[in-house]
């Protein structure tokens, strides 16, 4: 691509300290996201997700939690040695975060009005007559009805869907060139998370701000993501488009989260589980992490790590039973 | 459980109400000088009593002075030694509890510390101490009773923030490049301001209590003021003949803490939003009406999603 990549991170690596020992919640993890993009990030529950998306905005919990090392370059800029003035300059302006739970995401003693423009305000110095004009032109791009009468409403008084749409719309307000989404649709009803996929999509068209969103949900992945990071153990195992991820899933662990998808208008179906949990990440087993539950296990997926294997396109693997494809673009 | 009802105490409230503008209006109200008295008048019994006066009507001291107009005046001191002490250990405990709570680490185990020893104080004797060592004075019962008090503060209020710092809306404040200060007053002050509210209440009684000691003790507000405390602890050699030096500003005293404290639930009980929901649904009839206006409010607002 002839434009330089909006956020590259290289080989990042985020510990936990404990006295158990130390966790490796992020080990390694490297990806570039272009303007306009979306890049889903998938894998199950304790896979370092939650945690590479905190890194990026240095929030990780301190002092347990440290950002041991790698580079995240945003437009150029490595945000890891950054002062937390010039952090917080960063924050805010070029990178917005939409959380899970819409029910902690508004401060429940501040009206919308408030909490909207005190975000606007911060970072566009507005006052007066075009400071409310802003608030209400985010409000109503995210479809919150009756903008200007909300605006005097206290989170209690909206429903979860609105309130996720408000706390976007607050994310979205300074238009960020990056939106962190962690897991934005999980306690939204299904109808409600297709309405606002389909809301975040159309901001995301209209002012060209690249996504990263954070999911367990397949579905969600091939509705919105242009490119696919599978991570296992604080690991991207495997990454590509969307369509040759789903199309050709090249590590084990990838085809066994896509059997685990029921197919609609299949009919009835034996849906696979993945047996076992996903390891301990303070004490990971020499060898490649997902082996002790992989069907595809080789005997040396117990000794040595696996090595990258491009499988065509940018799509890249990690595992040992991958075949490289040498010749980009095939499937 | 027992569900506590959510009607305000109007007993309480009266009593309150009528302390306030005692205290307010007490030199239009009091009938003789609280100070000022005619050493011939000296013991008269209440009004009603054999030998008593209607111009006395709560009697009068050994100094012949008006017990009424006593207790009149001393609602002044109680109520204004309460409410700077409290306004100075609640602002100072408040800051502190919100710095310690929001940084945690080495400035949590610090001030957490530092508030553990002020608990860990016996609160009498240190405040006997404390006055003795400097002369009694208004001032000092202040100073001294807000020392005792800002630990309660400090640590209830390090608690709750501890409890909304991990909201997410304090994690997106940072993200949207918020600075330290910034958050704790706008995000994290507003939502511990109920339980302020509420330790507040409840300390007043305890003050109130703390002064009359202090009081009763002679390192309190310095005498002729008529500090309640001092009342009864003037009175306490005339118990057995003149009981009635003692028993109003014990009263005065009695009536007051009650209804703070009983505020204090009240105002708990009524902004605890968890306590809130309980006592809604116990006070519903049974299951005969139907819940619907009740929950109108909230499906309306659902409803309006117009999305």
């Amino acid at each position: 691509m002839a434009t330089p990549p909006l956020l590259v991170v290289e080989d990042l690596k985020t510990h936990f300290f404990t006295r158990r020992g130390v966790t490796k919640a992020v080990d390694g993890v490297s990806f570039t996201l272009h303007a306009g993009e979306t890049m889903a990030l998938v894998g199950e529950s304790g896979c370092g997700k939650s945690v590479t998306c905190l890194s990026l905005v240095r929030l990780v919990p301190e002092p347990a939690g440290r950002i041991v090392a790698g580079r995240v370059l945003l437009e150029g800029e490595d945000l890891l040695t950054k002062s937390p003035g010039e952090m917080r300059r960063v924050r805010g302006k070029k990178i917005a975060m939409v959380l899970q739970d819409p029910m902690t995401s508004l401060n429940p003693a501040l009206t919308i009005g408030t909490q909207v423009s005190e975000v606007v305000r911060l970072h566009q110095k507005l006052r007066g007559a075009a400071l409310r004009e802003r608030v209400l032109s985010a409000l109503r791009r995210l479809r919150i009805s009756a903008a200007d009468r909300r605006l005097v409403q206290y989170p209690h008084q909206f429903s979860g869907g609105m309130r996720q749409r408000v706390s976007s719309a607050i994310g979205l307000s300074c238009e960020p060139r990056l939106l962190i989404a962690d897991e934005p649709t999980t306690s939204l009803d299904v109808t409600i998370q297709a309405q606002y996929l389909e809301l975040l999509k159309e901001v995301q068209a209209a002012a060209g701000v690249a996504i990263i969103l954070v999911t367990h949900d397949f579905g969600i992945v091939a509705a919105i993501a242009d490119r696919v990071a599978v991570m296992y153990a604080g690991r991207i195992v495997e990454m590509g488009t969307t369509l040759e991820v789903f199309n050709n899933p090249s590590h084990p662990y990838t085809r066994s989260l896509l059997r685990c998808l029921p197919d609609a208008g299949l009919g009835r179906q034996k849906l696979v589980e993945i047996g076992g949990q996903p390891p301990d990440l303070s004490r990971l087993p020499a060898g490649c992490p997902f082996a002790p539950r992989c069907p595809e296990r080789q005997a040396i997926c117990l000794e040595q790590s696996p090595p990258t294997v491009s499988v065509g396109n940018g799509h890249l693997a990690e595992c040992w039973a991958t075949k490289p494809v040498s010749s980009p673009g095939s499937p | 459980m027992r569900v506590r009802s959510r009607e305000l105490p109007w007993f309480a409230g009266a009593i309150l109400i009528a302390l306030v503008l005692t205290a307010v209006f007490a030199p239009y109200l009091a009938p003789q000088s609280p100070t000022e008295g005619d050493i011939t008048q000296k013991l008269i019994p209440p009004f009603g009593m054999e030998g008593g006066e209607a111009g006395h009507p709560l009697g009068t001291d050994r100094f012949g002075r008006d017990v009424l107009s006593r207790v009149i005046y001393g609602s002044r001191i109680s109520l204004i030694v309460s409410l700077l002490a409290i306004g100075l250990s609640g602002t100072f405990g408040t800051a502190l509890g919100l710095i310690s709570g929001y940084r945690g680490g080495l400035t949590d185990s610090l001030l957490m510390r530092c508030a553990d020893i002020g608990l860990s104080l016996p609160t009498i004797l240190i405040a006997v101490v404390l006055v003795a060592v400097s002369e009694p004075s208004f001032q000092n019962v202040v100073l001294v009773i807000s020392f005792l008090l800002w630990p309660r503060f400090a640590r209830q209020i390090r608690g709750e923030t501890l409890a909304v710092k991990e909201q997410d809306f304090v994690a997106l404040a940072v993200v949207a490049g918020r600075s330290s200060t910034w958050i704790i007053s706008r995000h994290i002050f507003p939502n511990v301001v109920p339980t302020l509210l509420v330790i507040s209440t409840l300390q007043v009684g305890y003050v109130i209590l703390l002064e009359g000691t202090l009081s009763f003790l002679g390192v309190g507000v310095p005498p002729p003021n008529p500090a309640w405390g001092l009342m009864i602890a003037e009175g306490r050699g005339f118990l057995a003949t003149a009981w009635w030096i003692t028993l109003f500003p014990g009263l005065a005293m009695l009536l007051t803490v009650l209804a703070v404290n009983l505020m204090g639930d009240w105002l708990r009980d009524h902004l605890d939003p968890k306590l809130r929901q309980v006592g809604s649904r116990a006070e519903a009839e049974p299951a005969t009406i139907e819940p619907v206006p009740e929950a109108r409010p909230r499906g309306a607002a659902a409803g309006a999603d117009g999305g």
